[in-house]
């Protein structure tokens, strides 16, 4: 039980995180990745041993998510008050915390498979591999998800039009 | 060089830091030649700061109590039944796991004896120790703080390691004195402190067979808070008729102390 708790309790903070920048609500975020931790400490041994512990809790946790946002779109958009609630710094300066605010706002607006990638590569530094483990896909799958995703944020952060976008060059993904 | 052409694929890969060193100079080769790619590539590595930058506060919030993986598992641990009974049904359980296949799972997991030995056991000891002993006016301690040197001789004597009260006194609270009192799992040291005001705290602490390392939990009994912890096999509980956000730093103090001794 303790090697449980010593693998799981290091990681419970980007768990928050990652469900935060997902649900965007503090309460839900935090009452889900709880919810997670409880089926995580149920099934540990269940958990296939060779397995990395950080891509089946992430698993866990996005597949929660995914649950909640799906019931949740269907019963209408969740509008919270505060456009960044929960995800923009006190500490950081006004300027920068409005940027973040405008970044983090911009993220919702990709679709969910997208900013799943996207947060799970940029923010929660898992490889590549290890996304494609958490979401069940192939690392092809993950690139390009990856690839639109970071292209659209940069575009909405960018103010550039779609269509200044379409005659930019772009590299052929091979794969 | 090689020729091989770069793919969006190398981009992502530069910004993420996750190409070999080769392929890196190959692909900032190519950036230089290729001034538009790499004011996108440039703007990804400005993203993916400022990402982390307006994320970062999210992990530096304390955890809520209830996702504190100890206090989880104490949870689940809650004693159902005891004594034989509770023999008696860990040894149907294993049996009955051996015969389906899950009998690793089965081993692997708390026993019910187990269960109320560990940390909610000795939130409760120490609750019952504070419910005994806090209020009582005429001997609260067996050996008051002038026998200091007398109590912790004592106290590492029957625990069998250095037992040392903390030093509370920046926080307001002075060291009353203590004694050693018994639990099913064996003998436990008491610490009392009181402030100015006489309120007090009790410090209960023993030897853990098992929850032997666990973060900090909330435990809330009626008027009485408890947090509880346990480290390198020794389990920590301290208990007051404190609020709890007046309680947990004193709680971390301690935790502190007991960690540095």
């Amino acid at each position: 039980m303790n090697d449980m708790a010593q693998l799981i309790e290091p990681l419970i903070p980007a768990l928050r995180r990652y469900a935060r920048a997902l649900l965007r609500d503090r309460v839900a975020a935090d009452d889900l990745v709880q919810d997670g931790l409880e089926r995580a400490i149920g099934r540990w041994q269940q958990r296939r041993n060779d397995g990395n512990a950080r891509s089946w809790l992430f698993a866990i946790v996005h597949n929660l998510a995914l649950n909640q946002m799906r019931q949740s779109s269907r019963r209408g958009p969740h509008l919270p008050l505060e456009a960044a609630d929960g995800v923009s710094s006190g500490t950081l300066g006004q300027e920068q915390g409005l940027q973040h605010q405008d970044l983090v706002r911009a993220l919702q607006t990709l679709p969910e498979e997208q900013r799943s990638v996207v947060l799970l590569v940029s923010v929660e530094d898992l490889s590549y591999a290890e996304v494609a483990e958490v979401l069940k896909i192939p690392i092809g799958t993950v690139m390009s998800r990856l690839s639109r995703g970071r292209e659209k944020l940069r575009l909405a952060m960018e103010g550039v039009t779609a269509a200044e976008a379409l005659g930019a060059p772009h590299l052929r993904r091979v794969k | 060089m090689s020729t091989r052409p770069v793919t969006e694929d190398d981009l992502h890969g530069l910004v993420d830091l996750r190409l070999d060193a080769l392929r890196q100079a190959e692909v900032e080769v190519y950036l230089a030649a290729h001034p538009d790619v790499a004011a996108r590539v440039a703007s990804y590595r400005r993203q993916r700061e400022a990402l982390r930058e307006a994320l970062a506060p999210v992990a530096e919030e304390p955890l809520p109590p209830g996702m504190q993986i100890g206090h989880m598992v104490a949870v689940r641990r809650r004693p159902v039944l005891v004594g034989w009974r509770a023999a008696a049904a860990a040894l149907l359980m294993l049996g009955l796991g051996g015969a389906g296949g899950w009998g690793l799972h089965d081993l692997m997991a708390p026993t019910v004896q187990e269960r109320a030995q560990g940390i909610a056991a000795l939130s409760q000891q120490a609750a019952d120790s504070y419910a005994t002993y806090a209020a009582d006016r005429e001997r609260p301690v067996e050996l008051r703080a002038s026998s200091r040197a007398e109590l912790v001789t004592w106290a590492s004597d029957r625990l069998g390691r250095p037992v040392t009260p903390p030093d509370l006194s920046a926080s307001g609270y002075r060291l009353m004195g203590g004694r050693v009192i018994p639990t099913p799992q064996g003998p436990a040291a008491m610490f009392m402190f009181d402030d100015d005001r006489g309120t007090r705290l009790v410090l209960l602490t023993r030897g853990m067979a098992v929850d032997r390392d666990t973060s900090m939990t909330h435990h809330a009994r009626g008027a009485v808070d408890a947090f509880t912890w346990s480290s390198e096999g020794n389990g920590y509980s301290l208990v007051g008729a404190l609020p709890a956000t007046a309680l947990h730093p004193l709680a971390d103090e301690v935790r502190r102390q007991m960690r540095r001794a």
